[in-house]
């Protein structure tokens, strides 16, 4: 007992300062007010210099529109206004005002000072319930994508097969990822089990009598479907962006479900209409040498043909498709010389050379272009939710191949500017590689976002304020000390949020608000175990140290426990309560520092001296 | 400021049979009202659709709900909403289901509901599939159940396997009887409430480990002690940190049920009761459990450093 030194070395002290420097600065980015903004940004490599600034200006200022201040870096243009009203008008009327050409997207921007955006600090972002705006859960058809997939491979097979001369008796695809090949002698079989092996090793393959089953590995069957929902999520972003959010946070969810967060949006009729359409385009050759009407009556389609409707008249497509809508790069919506809508169209990449290709081998006969859109119904069956799919494809126009097509041309026949403009964005963005299916909506209110947030401050401070209180009336000098390293608790709290990029919901609040009572208990415990050993009649000194000490085991036993429920509780998934997890997890762990690490050094500080007499922790 | 002048020496465990009863009453009640009642599942865990509303002035649940049903909406329910001036309409799927409506249905719907309730703004609307919410119930429950274990792992790791099926016993204890508050009075039961539950489990076990911490710290110092005193003794000890602690985790908690706003009530209410029903459990059945799994001290000791530090 001789040697209690309750001295920290002076780089403990260093230490602290620095951690709590740093937590400052990172949290003081939510100290500057957020404004209403529209950005302005350019589609298809438009240029947004002073011209466009000038005219987006002279649009505001008709529409007697006022703003708060504007920028032009970068490419990018930044309208902010001192409210959402303001900023939804503002808007629509520069849309209008720019065109198709530049995207106009409400954001949120801050004043954050450039000194500290530069080290990284940027404020936390806020959730829906915080600020407002529209909640999707979609459900991506995976399955569907990977049938496709083993119907490829089983075509592919069937045709490499054959090109090595292995004779087999039927091919099929069985479930969503066994192929099944059947043959009449043995030999063949054989060879094919080599060949089938060497060629196609993401199946295992297996003999039996006389066919021949290969099923896909699970790994290829899991990163089929990871891609799938890579790329579904990748072209949603890009029709988020093209809906002029900023600020939407597209994430993965589960296995086969995206969630979107769509701030500020409180139209959610155009956004479902743009988020779920898995709609393309395809170019198909028609087949004029039959007669389509006739053939309609006889009621079987020549080979390799199909029916199609075309103002209510029978017309027969060729099957293959000579482009597809994934080679268009661009796509804008506009007028023709007619006066009618049409959508220009600029393709690179993979489709060009077979299409330019065939246009040109078939100058003079009529192409047609078809709509490709699939829907999916919900249904209920059982009581179970079942969602079916249907492919339907319609003709939006036929024309006469004019001249060999090359990398840019113009779609035409479409109903309205309306629809147009719909089919470039989907063009623009993207074709999802999946149907999806809208499983969960929540919208919420602007107001109810600021009231929430008004609350949930509120709370924090209130009851902050009475712990606050009760630990000095309770503790004295030490319930003080508390006090602040459970002020110091939140400031960490919030910087390591605001570092992590984490988005602050209404839950997250109320972890914040629980985390006080958490960190409190760590002093309670050391506090609790300082006057006992007071009572027992041990030293001042003594106390304090062995007060630490023994409190240390058991803070990091509960502590622990409590990190394990929260991870449970992450994994979970929603958003909701992942905000819970995430605050009460990152508060526990910052307050070891502050509890333990932190009023020690201030204790030590206060009473490490050997001229300190008596210890103010309330008896 | 101090509860106690000096250390307490209340016998506890004198009071064990008394409160396995009360315990085993309430446990029994719960479980009677969730098979009677069952639970208030709300919109994260049935699918539906729910739409928040709120009026200039205080508005009647019942009187709205009667609007609503002569509008066509016979399975509509209403109910006031934290303040007087907000009411939440649920449309929790039956025969006719909500959820299953194309967009179009849909927003007919709400145009339908807005007509037949003049002065009331739209806050927020909520819709959830079916087989999401069945999903979360069944996630939910796992999350619970796998949480239960691994706590109880940690703690047959870090004391004692009869600690770890006195504190899970307790652990289940507090759970239960919450939802079984949450059954007897209607009160609804969504997601963030079963974060609360979660949450409860995790204070819940603090609790029992300060105390099973001193347990284990006065076996080792007191050699003669019998385990029943040694209980009772750790129990006094940490009495003053348990009420302290419990004290202040009430006040934060009542501070975000008052004014946390509806979308916390489930939350703070559920929290309310489980640091009540929580302090209980980890002296009365975490402890009592413990003594009467047989503990003795030498569960808890290193045995053959004890042999070596002999002269």
């Amino acid at each position: 007992m001789s040697a209690i030194s309750n001295r920290y070395p002076l780089w403990k002290y260093l230490l602290i300062i620095f951690v709590i420097a740093a937590a400052f600065i990172y949290a003081a980015p939510n100290l500057y007010p957020q404004y209403p903004a529209v950005q302005i940004m350019g589609a298809n490599a438009a240029v947004v210099d002073d011209k466009v600034l000038n005219a987006a200006e002279a649009a505001l200022q008709k529409a007697d529109l006022k703003y708060r201040d504007v920028q032009l870096t970068d490419q990018r243009i930044l309208f902010r206004f001192t409210s959402t009203d303001a900023q939804f008008k503002a808007r629509e009327v520069i849309q209008q005002t720019l065109g198709e050409q530049y995207l106009v997207a409400l954001n949120l921007a801050n004043a954050t000072p450039a000194w500290l955006t530069a080290i990284g600090a940027a404020p936390m972002k806020l959730g829906l319930d915080l600020r407002g705006g529209v909640h999707f859960l979609l459900q991506v058809d995976v399955d569907s994508v990977m049938q496709q997939r083993i119907d490829g491979d089983t075509r592919g097979i069937g045709q490499a097969l054959r090109e090595e001369h292995i004779r087999y008796s039927g091919i099929t695809r069985k479930a969503n990822n066994q192929i099944i090949l059947q043959f009449n002698d043995k030999n063949a079989l054989d060879d094919a089990y080599s060949f089938v092996n060497r060629r196609y090793n993401e199946f295992t393959w297996s003999k039996q009598d006389n066919t021949l089953t290969g099923e896909l590995l699970p790994e290829a069957v899991f990163k089929a479907k990871q891609e799938t929902l890579e790329q579904a999520m990748n072209t949603l972003r890009n029709r988020v962006n093209e809906l002029g959010v900023s600020e939407a946070v597209v994430q993965q969810q589960g296995e086969s479900r995206v969630s979107i967060d769509l701030p500020g949006v409180q139209d959610t009729a155009e956004a479902k209409n743009i988020l779920n359409k898995t709609a393309t385009l395809e170019f198909h050759m028609v087949d004029a040498e039959h007669d389509a009407a006739l053939a309609y009556r006889e009621g079987v389609p020549p080979p390799d043909t199909h029916f199609y409707s075309y103002h209510g008249q029978p017309i027969l497509l060729m099957n293959d498709i000579i482009l597809r809508g994934s080679s268009v790069v661009t796509a804008s919506s506009g007028f023709g010389e007619d006066g009618r809508p049409n959508v220009s169209v600029r393709l690179s990449g993979t489709g060009e050379a077979k299409f330019t290709k065939t246009t040109a081998e078939n100058i003079g006969k009529p192409m047609a272009v078809v709509y490709v859109e699939v829907k999916s119904t919900p249904s209920m069956v059982n009581g179970k939710q079942v969602i079916s799919y249907q492919t339907q494809r319609d003709i939006i126009s036929v024309a006469t191949i004019q001249s060999a097509l090359g990398n840019s041309f113009q779609i035409t026949g479409l109903a309205n500017p309306n629809e147009a403009r719909t089919l470039a964005l989907l063009l623009r963005a993207g074709a999802l590689p999946a149907p999806v299916t809208i499983i969960e909506e929540r919208t919420i209110g602007p107001t109810l976002g600021k009231q929430n947030i008004h609350m949930g401050v509120l709370s924090i401070e209130v009851g902050m304020g009475l712990v606050v209180i009760f630990m000095a009336l309770y503790y004295g000098v030490m319930g003080l000390v508390a006090d602040l390293a459970l002020a110091m608790n939140l400031v960490l709290i919030v910087a390591l949020l605001s570092l992590l990029g984490a988005t602050l919901t209404l839950p997250g609040i109320a972890g914040l608000v629980l985390t006080v009572a958490m960190a409190a208990d760590a002093n309670v415990l050391i506090f609790e175990r300082i006057r006992e050993e007071m009572r027992r009649g041990m030293g001042m000194q003594a106390s304090i140290h062995a007060g630490y000490e023994r409190a240390f085991v058991t803070i990091l036993d509960a502590n622990i426990t409590t990190l394990i429920v929260m991870m449970i509780l992450f994994s979970l998934g929603s958003g909701m309560i992942k905000g819970i997890a995430i605050t009460i997890t990152i508060g526990l762990l910052t307050s070891m520092f502050t509890a333990i690490t932190g009023t020690r050094a201030i204790v030590n500080l206060l009473y490490g001296r050997r001229a300190a007499k008596r210890l103010s922790i309330g008896i | 400021m101090e509860f106690f002048k000096h250390n307490t020496t209340i016998d506890f465990m004198a009071q064990r049979k008394w409160a396995a009863i009360l315990s085993v009453i309430l446990f029994t009640l719960s479980l009677v009202s969730l098979a009677y009642n069952g639970l208030n599942w709300g919109l994260d865990f049935t699918g539906g659709t729910q739409i928040q509303l709120s009026y200039p002035e205080a508005a009647d649940p019942s009187q709205i709900q009667e609007k609503l049903q002569n509008a066509g909406f016979p399975e509509a329910v209403v109910i006031s909403f934290g303040t007087s001036k907000d009411v939440l309409v649920s449309l929790v799927p039956k025969e006719k289901n909500p959820a299953m409506m194309n967009d179009a249905e849909r927003s007919k719907m709400m145009s339908e509901i807005l007509a037949a309730l003049p002065g009331a703004k739209l806050n927020q609307i909520d819709y959830i599939g079916p087989t999401v919410g069945q999903e979360m119930a069944s996630k939910g429950l796992m999350a619970i159940i796998i949480s239960l274990l691994g706590t109880m792992i940690y703690i047959a790791f870090r004391f004692d396997l009869r600690f770890a099926i006195g504190s899970t016993v307790a652990l289940v204890h507090d759970p239960v009887i919450i939802i079984g508050i949450f059954s007897f009075f209607h009160i609804e039961f969504n997601l963030i409430a079963l974060a609360a539950v979660l949450t409860v489990i995790g204070y819940s076990l603090n609790d029992t480990i300060v105390i099973f911490d001193r347990v284990r710290e006065n076996f080792r110092k007191f050699r003669k002690a019998d385990a029943l005193e040694v209980m009772n003794q750790s129990i006094n000890q940490t009495l003053s940190r348990t009420i302290m602690t419990s004290a202040v985790t009430l006040i934060v908690v009542f501070a975000l049920f008052f004014l946390g706003g509806s979308l916390l009530h489930g939350f703070s209410l559920a929290l309310i009761i489980g640091i009540v029903v929580g302090t209980y459990s980890s002296i009365y059945v975490a402890g009592s459990l413990t003594i009467s799994l047989g503990l003795t001290r030498h569960h808890l000791l290193v045995v053959p450093r004890e042999v070596d530090q002999r002269p």
